[in-house]
This record gives structure tokens, C-alpha cells and sequence, in this order.
């Protein structure tokens, strides 16, 4: 065994200088959106700005304890993780504060701690550990349905606290055993759901149905695979199952609040003055992010100069809704910036986790990818409206220490294990 | 292949989002424009809108508050309504109305809820504001007349519109702005420029504090006062005589250019157009297409002139050398052109030379006079041409290019005109009509009276303006240097002698004016109108041109009375009278003012819109108006009598 004799050098200097300067930009822009007045007190501790910028400087500490921990550890000690993430959880019942309609916090002294923001690191652990083990084939069935329950149980208890934008999340392992080697008709199955429900909500079931029709026919008498009558029959019953299944899901299971962002990311409502009421309503912070990014042009209106960041104008702005005032005030090279700085992160994590010589650490780079980017394509595509509103937060941008610090511990046990790659065979 | 879909998946994502910014920040973006910005708030400080006084110093338009009431719905708190109702003057049900009006609008921005309190009721009303929260009252500057007179030439402001704002980005919503007359034509001057402030307001439209420290606030900068050249007493005495008549008048300083007076009847009260009742009034006037009072008859009434174009001919013919005063052309009644006919009144036989043919305004001397002009060369077209030169050059037939709001072009045709009708040949007694101001010569009352203004002038005219001074500003060089016509100064004097024997013996002989030799030219013109698309003669037109004194003319006038028959029945009464009035401050003639005063035209004008037959010129009787209008316009005679002294 060849031991690294300079360890240190062997971090990713790449996915670091990534995620700092991500941090930093975050910062700036949670101070524009959340001052108050004229002058700035950059140490105003009251202030989200100023508290940030203390779980910014606590990062430091969490980066070199993380980084200074022994690889082996975060594998051998996966399982307790996540059972002690999963007991965090359900000690919410119990426990747990209100905000917001969730009820995601404990409370100690004045501080919040988010449990179900550091559950998907511990998830993430579980199932490169799972996974990775020599007894498991993920093509068999039990081993689908054993990971399917690691990663369900947490999306379970987050949905029960009322948080469904982390339950979301948790589809981001998907990414992760279709890697691994999930047969490719989960793949098929979940996309062919994912479009008949949006025909079928935008223009009927009827025509979602023959859509349907037509493809299975198509299907089933050009495709090189050739399916049975009967096999045929089943998936064309099942798609008008969905069909007619997603009117019935969409009245009756969701919410009001869920069907009215439904309603308006697919346009179906019609009636202008309703349009106006929807705007001045739930529809009001997806409005006014995007008047506010608009409003950003070519260079954007500069730093702490955005008048609607300035005016407060877009509720949460320095939580979920931060990628507005990047918008705003730094416009399109801004916030075309920021967008490049997550590809290129994602990317990176990628690109270092079909490196690992571990299949743990690959798995667990995946999820790593996987998470962040199911987080920056909701948070962000949410805030310019291309898709529904769903409430999480911006990774590295939000204002939020649990939030900051879950991505932190994240990212950096990946960075660990990656600089602990060579010494795996 | 199953590493890439992800890798994919991200990368078309970024892609994605790029579009999307790309779409939102550039293609699509809203900018950075301060006033489009609705987080900034703008409040605006109106400056004092410029007072109007009359040449003589007499204040006409000055500015009154206007206290509107304003509600902000989500700030109002239970009250009693009845009381608040009591003190508004609205009952229960409007109240409701207009508050549900007022929230759907918007709950949190303000909206007008009652407008245009009177002082009195505002008084009342100011103590106890502060029991009913939400609401508060606006003070708006608004108009003020001091005068009942000059609808016309002061005009009146009105809120901007859509298509104001979009022509003018100066203008916001709700701002007041000239509509017409003046308050339209010097609007800028007028209104000033108002100031504005930037406010950062948040999302609970709170105010935070300026925008930006107040960079880019501006202060207001104050409407300037004029002075117009309208003599208020002589516009007042001009708008009385035309009470019942229809047609305008138009009095010019030849000196200067300046206009005395325009008067165009039927007018209305300018203060109509004032406060809570605007909208109803202007829509009532507006939509009289009959008496059309809003359509000002004395810039925008385009008629044939008649006999005083005759004058116009006489110069020509003069410049051009193709008859001397002294040459004689004998009437027979009439002229005879080819197989058809020009009646006159002259009696048959009769022998005139220049000074006859105006003072008797003898048809066949001018038809004579004319075809002399046109066939000058040989070629009537060039002479069409050569005759409307010179016709121009006294600003017939063109915009005058003058500070009126509005304003028609009248025509005086050349040949270019006539190549429709006729392409090919053209002889001087195709157009013969317009040897006595008929047929396709057409002037409106201002064109008119510049051209007496010209003569009066002996060759040169100011373009008729009504600005007199602006506080603190030179007036522009197109009002001060004179416009020369193509007539030599001589040749007016043969003109004038005529003009001058219309007054001693002519048609006007019954109209003289003790002490004052006054030159006048009338006439009567002859009108048509379709009725249910049959053309259909109505009484002639009654109308006069003057100027006096002979020597050192001090008032040029025109005035066209639609229907009144003869000239010197109905327009040569009123130049008679306005031109005694501004000479020598008070009239002698108290028989014509009676007279005028006396009778109307209505009958006149219900005719066409009788659906019966009826008769003209000498078949109609003249109307005379009832005691109790008499009685008023006797009473509103004193009062500009006693106004005077």
C-alpha cells in the first residue's frame, strides 16, 4: 500500500474554488436583497446578511474538520448516519417548530436547525453504501425495492412535515441507480408518465389517450423489439389509466395551492381577469422575480442598485427567490455567470465521481451531482417560470445556515473521498 | 452510455437557462427606464399655470383650486356614512358604488372619489377629515375664467389622453393639458415644466426614501403669463352682436398684425368647460352637429368671399396693367359670355370705371376686369397662374402660419387645380365666377381680414397673431416683419377711393359712421347645401370687409354672416358698429346696434332641417327675437357700455 505523503495537495482545488466563489457570490446578493435603508452595517448580526456571513465564516471550520476526518470513516459509519438523520426527522413530530406551514425546525435558543437539509447527505451515504455492497445487484427486484426504501422513508417524512419541495429532491437519486443499472424502462416508464400527464392536464384525457394509442401502435409494429399483443394491450390500458388517473390526482389529491401553480405553469387558465387575480396572489412572487429579472438587461442596474431588490419587492428574495436580485442587479452576464458556475460544479463532481476507483465514492459522487442539480434546475427555473412553483432553495446562494452547511458537508466528505482515491485499488 | 444522461441532462439545463435569461433580460426586457420602474414611485410637483390677460392689461383666465377627494380602500376603517354622505352630497347607494369602484381598481393605490368639491363644501368637509381614515383630499389647480367671453380664442385644458401621452412622453396620466384655443397653441409656455421626485418604494408601497439621495429629482419650473392682442370689451361687444347669428368676425391692428378680436358664433360660456361638469358639457357641445359651437367659425369656416374678392381683382388687373381706374366698362344689367348670362344690379346702360365698379359692386366691370387678367398674354392658363400669385401673396389660399390652434387653407385655384375638369382647353370664361368671388374661390374670415389688413396697408401685412408678449421673452420674427404682396403701393389707391365710395354712396351708403372715413366692400353670397342629396340654394350669405380710418388704419375687419342675406343687412352692420366701438371707444349708431340686437337668424338656419319647402333671400320675413332675450342681450349691451366708461 502506497500511502500519499501529501494528502493536502490532492483535494480537488477545482470543486472547492467552485463552491467558495459560489458562497461569496451568494453573500453579496443576500446582502443587497435583505439591508434595510441607506447604509450598511456589513456586521449587523440581526440582519440575514450578517448572520450569513457568520455561517459562512463557521464553514471554514466545518470544511477542515470534514476534510481532516479519515475517509473509511463516512463509509463505515454510513448506516448510523442515516438512522440518527432518519430519528432527526422524526423527532420534528415531536419537537419540530412551525414556519411557514412546515414544520421543518427545531429550535435551540435563537437558532433554527433544518434536519431534512442534512437527511439527504446521510440518504446520499446510504445509498452508495447499499449499493455499493458486493451482495447487491440493483437489477433484481429486492435490491430495487430495499434502495427504493432507503430513499423513500426520508421522502416520506419530509412530505409529512408539509415540505414538499424536499420530497422533490429525493427523485434526484434516480439519476443515481440509473447509473448503477437500473433497467432502462424505469427510465421509459417515468418519462412516458411525466409527458401523458402534462397532455392530459393541458389539452384532456381524451387526447392524451390517443397519443398514447398511437404510439403503442406505432410501436408495436415498427419497433425492432417486438412486444406480444397482450403486452401491448397492458401499456395502452395503463396509459389511459394515467391518462384519466392525473384529472383525478390533480383535483382531488393535490392541494389548492399545488393545482393553482399547476394551473398557471400550463397556462390553463384562460380567463384574463382570473390571469390578473392570480398575479396579484400566489402568483405574485413568480411576477415580480421576473419583472425584477427583466428589469436586470445586458449588464444589470449594479450592485445594491436593483430598485425592486432595493423595495423588497420579491417576498423571499434572499431565501428561494435569490436568483431574482442576480437578475436585477447583475443581469445577464451576472446571472449567465452564475448559471456556467453550477454547470461547470456539477460537471466537475461528475467528471471526478467516474473517476473514483470505489464504487461507494462513485455512487456517492452521483448523488452529490444529482442532489445540487435537482436544486439549482427547480430553484432556478422556478424563479424564471419555466416551471412550477416548488420551494427550495438555491444551493450555496439561499440565505440559510442549515441549508449552507448541508451542502458544505455534501460536497466536501465527495471532496474527501475523492482525494482519497489513490489509495484505493 | 448510462454515465451520460445526467452529464446530458446538465448541460442542456444550463443551455436552457441561458435561453431563458437571454429571452427575459434582452429580447424581452423591461430596462431601465426611471418611469416605467414601478418600484420607484414618482411623485410630481405641478407648477402655477400662466395667468391670460387682454391687450389692455384685463385678467381673463387665472387658476382656481379644485379639492377631489381621494380614497385609499385598504386604509378605510368603519365610519359613519351617513354623515360622510351628508357632507359629500351623494346618497348611500353612490356611495357604495363608487367605493366598490375605487377597490377594484386597486386596494392599495389611490382613486378619485368624489372630484371637483366646491370651496364651501371643501371647507366643511376639511375638519372633519380626519374622522373617516383612508380618505384625504387632493387640491388640483383647475381653470378660473373672469370673463363669459372668448370661448373660442382661450380655449380650455383638459386631461391628456392616451394618444397625448404617446405623442408626448411629458404627459402622464391624469395631467391637464390645452385642448384648445391658446391654452392649446401656447400650452408649453402655459404649463411650465412640472418638477418630479423619485421615491424607492417596497413592495407594501411604503415609502423608503429618495431614490438614490434625489439625483435625479428635478424642480418645477413656473407657467409663464401672456398677453394676448384680444381686446376683451370689443371681442365681448362683437360676440353680443353675433347672439342669434351664425358666421365670425375677425378684427386686425393692420400695423401690427395684432388681432383684435375673434368672434365666432354661436360660442358657449367658457366656464362650461370648468370642473365637475366638463365632461357633461363638452359631450353636449360636441355632439350639436347643427350649431357645431365648438367649430370656429371664424378660422375654420371656409366660404366663397363674394363681392370683396372683387377688390382683390381690381389690384391685379391694376398691377398687371391691363385696365386703368379710368377706363369704363358699361353694364347692361349683367355680362354676357358665350350664350350665358352674369346678372347685376346695376341698371342697364350704366357706365363704370374702377371707383364706380367697386362702389356699385358691378358684376360685368369685374367679369370684364378678369377675363383682361387672364387673357393678358393670350393664354388664359398662364393668367390663371399669374392671377393666383398674386392672389396668394396676400395669404389666400394657404395656412397663414400664425399661433392659432386651428385653422383651414381656403383655395385659390391655379391652372394645376383645374386640369381635372378641364385637361385640355381652358379660356377665361370657364372660371369667370371667381371675377366676383364665387365658384372655386373660397377664403375663411381670417384670410379675409388680413386681406383688408394688406390693402389697408397699401401692400404689406404682419401675420395675424393673437400673442401680444410673453412675461420675459421676445415675440417670434414672423410676427414682426412684414409680408409684402405683389401689388405696388400706388396702385392701392384707386382700390381704396372705391372702397372709401361703398361708405359715401355706395352699398354700404346706409351704414356711415359720423367723423370716420371708413373703406368697406359688401357682399352676398350665394350658398348651397344638399338636403337628402338634393342640392338646394339657401339664403346668400351676408358678408362685409372694411378697414378705417382711409388714412393711418387702426382696425382691418372681416365679417361673414351665414344667411344673413345682403352685405351690408347683417355684416356690414356689425364692421360698422365694432369699428365705431374700437375707434372711438363708444357707438352713436344706436339704431344698428338695436337693430342687430333685435333680430335672428334661427328661422333661417332651422330650414334645411324643416323637411318642408321653403323660400329665400327676398321670400323670407325676418324673425325677430322675444321680449325677454331682447331684454338680456338690452342688459348685457349696459353692462360692456358701462364696462367701457
Amino acid at each position: 500500500m502506497v500511502r500519499n505523503t501529501n494528502r493536502h495537495f490532492k483535494f480537488d482545488w477545482i470543486t472547492i474554488i467552485l463552491f467558495f466563489l459560489l458562497v461569496g457570490f451568494g453573500w453579496l446578493n443576500i446582502l443587497s436583497a435583505s439591508h434595510i435603508g441607506v447604509t450598511v452595517d456589513y456586521f449587523d448580526f440581526s440582519q440575514p446578511f450578517g448572520k450569513q456571513l457568520v455561517f459562512i465564516f463557521l464553514t471554514f471550520g466545518l470544511v477542515i474538520l470534514l476534510l481532516a476526518v479519515d475517509a473509511k470513516f463516512y463509509e463505515r459509519f454510513s448506516s448510523i448516519i442515516y438512522i440518527i438523520s432518519m430519528l432527526s426527522l422524526v423527532g420534528l413530530f415531536i419537537f419540530g417548530k412551525n414556519v411557514n406551514g412546515a414544520t421543518s425546525w427545531y429550535g435551540i435558543g435563537g437558532m433554527t436547525i433544518q434536519p431534512s437539509e442534512f437527511a439527504k447527505t446521510a440518504t446520499a451515504l446510504a445509498v452508495a453504501k447499499y449499493v455499493s455492497d458486493l451482495n447487491t445487484n440493483i437489477n433484481t427486484l429486492k435490491d430495487q425495492i430495499q434502495t427504493f426504501i432507503i430513499i423513500i422513508i426520508p421522502a416520506i417524512l419530509v412530505l409529512l412535515q408539509n415540505d414538499t419541495g424536499s420530497t422533490i429532491v429525493y427523485g434526484a437519486f434516480f439519476f443515481v441507480l440509473y447509473r448503477e443499472g437500473l433497467p432502462k424502462y424505469y427510465l421509459t416508464i417515468g418519462i412516458s408518465i411525466l409527458l401523458l400527464s402534462i397532455l392530459s392536464l393541458k389539452f384532456g384525457a381524451l387526447v392524451a389517450t390517443i397519443t398514447a394509442l398511437i404510439f403503442v401502435i406505432a410501436f408495436h409494429f415498427l419497433s425492432k423489439i417486438k412486444l406480444r399483443v397482450f403486452q401491448s394491450v397492458f401499456i395502452l390500458v395503463a396509459a389511459i389509466a394515467v391518462s384519466f388517473g392525473v384529472k383525478f390526482f390533480y383535483q382531488s389529491i393535490l392541494q389548492p395551492h399545488q393545482q393553482d401553480r399547476i394551473s398557471l405553469w400550463l397556462r390553463l387558465e384562460k380567463d384574463p381577469k382570473k390571469l390578473e387575480q392570480m398575479k396579484r396572489t400566489f402568483a405574485y412572487n413568480l411576477n415580480e422575480s421576473e419583472k425584477a429579472i427583466s428589469s436586470g438587461g445586458f449588464t444589470g442596474r449594479g450592485f445594491m442598485e436593483g430598485t425592486r431588490t432595493t423595495g423588497k419587492f420579491v417576498p423571499e428574495q434572499h431565501t428561494d427567490y435569490i436568483f431574482s436580485t442576480v437578475g436585477e442587479e447583475w443581469g445577464f452576464v451576472g446571472s449567465a455567470l452564475v448559471v456556467i458556475l453550477f454547470v461547470l460544479l456539477l460537471l466537475r463532481i461528475l467528471h471526478l465521481a467516474e473517476l473514483q476507483k470505489s464504487q461507494f465514492s462513485r455512487v456517492y459522487g452521483y448523488g452529490v451531482a444529482s442532489i445540487i442539480f435537482i436544486h439549482f434546475f427547480i430553484n432556478i427555473g422556478m424563479v424564471m417560470g419555466l416551471i412550477p412553483t416548488i420551494g427550495i432553495p438555491l444551493p450555496m446562494f439561499s440565505y440559510g445556515g442549515s441549508g449552507l452547511w448541508a451542502f458544505t458537508i455534501l460536497i466536501f466528505i465527495f471532496v474527501k473521498l475523492d482525494s482519497n482515491r489513490i489509495n484505493e485499488w | 452510455m448510462r454515465q451520460f444522461l445526467l452529464f446530458i441532462t446538465i448541460i442542456a439545463v444550463g443551455l436552457l437557462f441561458i435561453a431563458r435569461l437571454f429571452y427575459l433580460q434582452i429580447y424581452n426586457s423591461s430596462g431601465h427606464d426611471l418611469y416605467e420602474d414601478n418600484a420607484i414611485r414618482k411623485v410630481y410637483d405641478y407648477p402655477k399655470r400662466g395667468f391670460v390677460y387682454d391687450r389692455n392689461g384685463e385678467l381673463l383666465v387665472a387658476n382656481q383650486p379644485s379639492y377631489d377627494v381621494m380614497v385609499i380602500p385598504r386604509e378605510v376603517e368603519p365610519l359613519d356614512t351617513l354623515e360622510f354622505c351628508e357632507l359629500l352630497k351623494i346618497d348611500k347607494s353612490q356611495f357604495i358604488k363608487k367605493y366598490e369602484k375605487a377597490r377594484h381598481y386597486s386596494p392599495r393605490l389611490p382613486s378619485v372619489f368624489v372630484s371637483h368639491l366646491s370651496k364651501e363644501d371643501y371647507a366643511v368637509l376639511q375638519e372633519k377629515m380626519r374622522k373617516f381614515q383612508g380618505f384625504y383630499i387632493q387640491k388640483r389647480s383647475l381653470r378660473d375664467y373672469e370673463t363669459t367671453i372668448g370661448a373660442n380664442v382661450l380655449g380650455d385644458i383638459g386631461e391628456v389622453n392616451n394618444g397625448d401621452i404617446r405623442r408626448d412622453p411629458y404627459y402622464k396620466m391624469g395631467d391637464l393639458k390645452g385642448k384648445q384655443g391658446i391654452e392649446a397653441s401656447y400650452e408649453k409656455t402655459l404649463r411650465g415644466v412640472k418638477g418630479i421626485k423619485f421615491i424607492q418604494k417596497d413592495r407594501f408601497n411604503k415609502n423608503i426614501g429618495p431614490y438614490k439621495g434625489g439625483k435625479f429629482d428635478t424642480i418645477p419650473e413656473q407657467g409663464k403669463d401672456i398677453t394676448i392682442t384680444i381686446d376683451a370689451q370689443l371681442q365681448a361687444y362683437g360676440e353680443l352682436l353675433m347672439q342669434n347669428k351664425r358666421g365670425g368676425v375677425i378684427a386686425i391692428e393692420p400695423a401690427t398684425g395684432e388681432i383684435l378680436s375673434m368672434v365666432a358664433a354661436p360660442t358657449y360660456d367658457p366656464n362650461l368647460l370648468v370642473g365637475r361638469d366638463r365632461s357633461k358639457n363638452f359631450t353636449k357641445l360636441y355632439n350639436d352637429s347643427i350649431a357645431k359651437p365648438l367649430f370656429n367659425r371664424s378660422l375654420q369656416g371656409v366660404y366663397e368671399p363674394g363681392s370683396p374678392f372683387k377688390l382683390m381683382n381690381a389690384l391685379i388687373a391694376l398691377q398687371e396693367g391691363v385696365v386703368t381706374p379710368e377706363e369704363t366698362v358699361t353694364c347692361y344689367a349683367g355680362y354676357k359670355y358665350g350664350n350665358r348670362f352674369m346678372k347685376c344690379h346695376c341698371h342697364r346702360g350704366t357706365r363704370n370705371d374702377m371707383i364706380g365698379g367697386i362702389q356699385r359692386s358691378c358684376n360685368a366691370y369685374f367679369a370684364t376686369t378678369y377675363r383682361k387678367i387672364l387673357d393678358k398674354n393670350g393664354n388664359a392658363s398662364e393668367g390663371i397662374d399669374n392671377w393666383s400669385k398674386h392672389a396668394q401673396s396676400f395669404g389666400l389660399g394657404n395656412f397663414l402660419n400664425n399661433d392659432l390652434f386651428v385653422g383651414q387653407k381656403g383655395r385659390i385655384p391655379d391652372r394645376a387645380y383645374y386640369k381635372t375638369i378641364y385637361p385640355n382647353t381652358f379660356y377665361s370664361t370657364y372660371t369667370i365666377s371667381n371675377a366676383i368671388g364665387q365658384g372655386e374661390v373660397a377664403t375663411t374670415p381670417i384670410q379675409l381680414a388680413n386681406m383688408a389688413a394688406a390693402i389697408a396697408n397699401r401692400g404689406y401685412y404682419f401675420t395675424p397673431h393673437i400673442i401680444k408678449n410673453i412675461e420675459g421673452e421676445t415675440l417670434p420674427e414672423q410676427f414682426t416683419q412684414p409680408k409684402y404682396t405683389t401689388i405696388d403701393r400706388d396702385n392701392f389707391e384707386p382700390v381704396i377711393e372705391g372702397m372709401l365710395q361703398v361708405y359715401k354712396k355706395g352699398t354700404a351708403a346706409s351704414l356711415q359712421i359720423k367723423d370716420i372715413d371708413i373703406c368697406g366692400k359688401t357682399g352676398t353670397v350665394e350658398n348651397f347645401v344638399k338636403i337628402d342629396s338634393v342640392k338646394t340654394q339657401l339664403t346668400d350669405h351676408s358678408i362685409f370687409l372694411a378697414f378705417a380710418p382711409k388714412n393711418n388704419p387702426k382696425i382691418a375687419i372681416a365679417v361673414f354672416v351665414e344667411n344673413g342675406y345682403w352685405g351690408s343687412r347683417f355684416a356690414g352692420r356689425i364692421a360698422s358698429l365694432m369699428i365705431e366701438k374700437h375707434i372711438k371707444g363708444h357707438t352713436t349708431r344706436k339704431d344698428m346696434e338695436d337693430w342687430l340686437l333685435r333680430h335672428t337668424l334661427e328661422n333661417e338656419y332651422a330650414k334645411p332641417f324643416s323637411g318642408e319647402s321653403f323660400g329665400i333671400n327676398g321670400y323670407t320675413t325676418l324673425q325677430i327675437v322675444e321680449e325677454q332675450e331682447y331684454y338680456r342681450l338690452k342688459k348685457e349691451l349696459n353692462r360692456i357700455n358701462k364696462a367701457e366708461s
